[in-house]
């Protein structure tokens, strides 16, 4: 199991002062939490993207760029990468460069985003975001497959004897995850082409996302990748940890009653009970992330949100220290230990489709 | 099954008086083995809200929710709060799915304090539910506060032709079995033919 971050990049003020830190603070504050997830012993830090205020990551390659260099073990990737508004040619080129600039420790999860001025301002429609998934993933696959590409489609200029630079380090193309937390084309779209599924289930409950991943663990194996167990799934994963668990709880709550999701609706004690939030002690996040198996069966990547909310840096890097000293040792041996032979137990990494390939 | 929605906010609430009894014509018209579950929608009030906020309906109020969508006929009643329906009923149907009516017969009341505002059905109710493709009856029941004191037949009548017309709608044409999109998925090679 790979177990890892992922950030969305809000600038949130924190609620317990009012205090909302600068676009800069924030850029930094998200690269020490990369640094931290490794120096913890976590293995993946993905970025989200996005396109308007209050969040500053428009440009998560810059941002991989530099962790990639400051790193060494982490796998660098993204939650997610707009599919949809961004040029396919452009992403193929991009995370082709940041693989090569990080010895391959890259991969990606392809995401439609949900805000409709986001579309127009890249010249796209929201109406149309299944279609741009399928047909601007399709281009994206072949132009890391093949060398020299024709393309003609619906949403870009057409191509002619195009090379797409640089090609994916050691000719093998980054692994990529579809996330989606409704739409059965993209758990369908996944399956297809035996890649990666992400279900970000952490604000709802796990009944609506057990249906999406049955779907794609049962597609997987009809396009015959392998059975329906051996297909490739991410889960999120949200918690505030304090050795008390009250004094998570009492830390937390003003957080959470003024979390931009769900703030100003349910207690955390109902959303606690209704979805996987968990606020306790290490031992209750231990307990809850393992039921996770239990509803989604074996699965191989876990990553959990922690700088949210307006939650200040350094308690964020407690937070993080915990989770890679207390809570992922312990979940890593009790996964290790459940899981059946035949079952993959990670995401695919560059070195291991290398392996694949020269095989 | 008939799902009864009641507004009301009062102890007791004419709205609720008029919903039982548009029930009870709806039933007699279809028979003594129909079930009618009844939905008080002031019992969700938070819940509701909760839901327009977090995207999914919790714990009793999402039994409500499947109530609704599980049935084969729905009665919906509001009181006419400055001339439209209450924010909770409006609330109520804000957070189904926008197909999760298309097809059910369903049959429309109002309660008011006067009668002028009796059109609130035609002008306030009538598009909602054409929004969410459900099937209305022809007939909708509004009870002013005098309706209640009448001698006359006229609310009796209306109650009793409006249950009758909602029977003959479910039996004649129930609503449509809905199509599960994750047991029954469209196939990639479609989806990517630009089929959808």
């Amino acid at each position: 199991m790979q177990f890892g971050i992922f950030t969305v990049g809000d600038v949130t003020p924190d609620p317990t002062d009012g205090r909302v830190p600068s676009e800069a603070e924030r850029i930094k504050a998200m690269v020490a939490i990369a640094l931290k997830a490794e120096e913890v012993g976590l293995d993946v830090f993905a970025t989200g993207e996005h396109h308007n205020p209050p969040f500053v990551p428009s440009s998560p390659t810059t941002m991989l760029g530099y962790i990639a260099a400051r790193t060494e073990r982490l796998i660098l990737s993204t939650a997610t990468t707009l599919i949809t508004t961004n040029d396919p040619v452009k992403i193929a080129e991009d995370f082709a460069m940041l693989q090569h600039l990080a010895d391959g420790r890259v991969d990606l999860m392809m995401g439609r985003g949900n805000t409709g001025p986001v579309y127009p301002w890249f010249g796209k429609d929201i109406r149309d975001g299944i279609p741009l998934a399928i047909e601007n993933y399709h281009l994206l696959h072949r132009l890391w497959r093949e060398d020299v590409v024709d393309w003609e489609g619906r949403f870009r200029t057409p191509l002619q004897s195009f090379t797409s630079t640089p090609r994916p380090l050691d000719g093998v193309p980054p692994f990529v995850w579809h996330g989606s937390i409704r739409s059965p084309e993209i758990a369908e779209q996944a399956a297809y082409y035996g890649d990666g599924f992400f279900a970000n289930h952490i604000f709802w409950p796990k009944e609506h996302f057990q249906r999406l991943v049955g779907l794609y663990r049962q597609r997987f194996e009809h396009y015959g990748h392998g059975s329906a167990d051996q297909a490739i799934v991410g889960l999120g994963g949200q918690v505030f940890m304090r050795k008390n668990s009250q004094d998570a709880v009492r830390e937390f709550r003003p957080y959470f009653d003024n979390a931009p999701v769900y703030g100003h609706g349910p207690s955390l004690e109902e959303f606690t009970a209704e979805t996987p939030l968990t606020v306790g002690s290490p031992q209750q996040v231990i307990d809850r992330t393992l039921t996770f198996r239990d509803h989604f069966g074996d699965y191989q990547r876990q990553l959990f949100l922690m700088d949210h909310a307006g939650l200040p840096l350094k308690t964020v890097l407690e937070q993080l220290d915990m989770l890679g000293e207390e809570v992922v040792p312990v979940l890593r041996k009790e996964f290790e230990a459940l899981r059946p032979a035949h079952v993959p137990a990670t995401a695919p990494t560059h070195t291991s489709r290398l392996a694949e390939e020269v095989r | 099954m008939i799902a009864v929605i009641s507004a009301g906010l009062g102890q007791p609430s004419s709205t609720r008086l008029l919903a039982d009894r548009l029930a009870a014509a709806a039933a007699e018209a279809l028979g003594p083995d129909t079930a009618v579950e009844t939905i008080e929608l002031r019992d969700h009030a938070h819940a509701m809200v909760d839901a327009t906020l977090t995207g999914f309906p919790s714990g009793t109020f999402r039994t409500a929710v499947e109530t609704v969508t599980d049935a084969d006929g729905l009665i919906a009643v509001t009181p006419v709060f400055n001339a439209s329906y209450s924010g909770l009923f409006k609330t109520f149907f804000d957070v189904l799915d926008r197909d999760s009516l298309e097809g059910k017969p369903v049959l429309l009341g109002a309660t008011g304090g006067t009668p002028r505002h009796s059109l609130a059905i035609d002008y306030a109710l009538r598009p909602l539910f054409a929004y969410l493709r459900a099937a209305v009856v022809p007939t909708a029941v509004y009870a002013a506060s005098e309706d209640w004191g009448s001698g006359e037949t006229a609310l009796p009548d209306r109650i009793t032709r409006a249950g009758a017309e909602l029977a003959a709608l479910m039996s004649a044409r129930p609503a449509p079995p809905k199509d599960d999109p994750y047991a029954h998925p469209v196939p990639f090679e479609e989806l990517l033919a630009g089929g959808h």
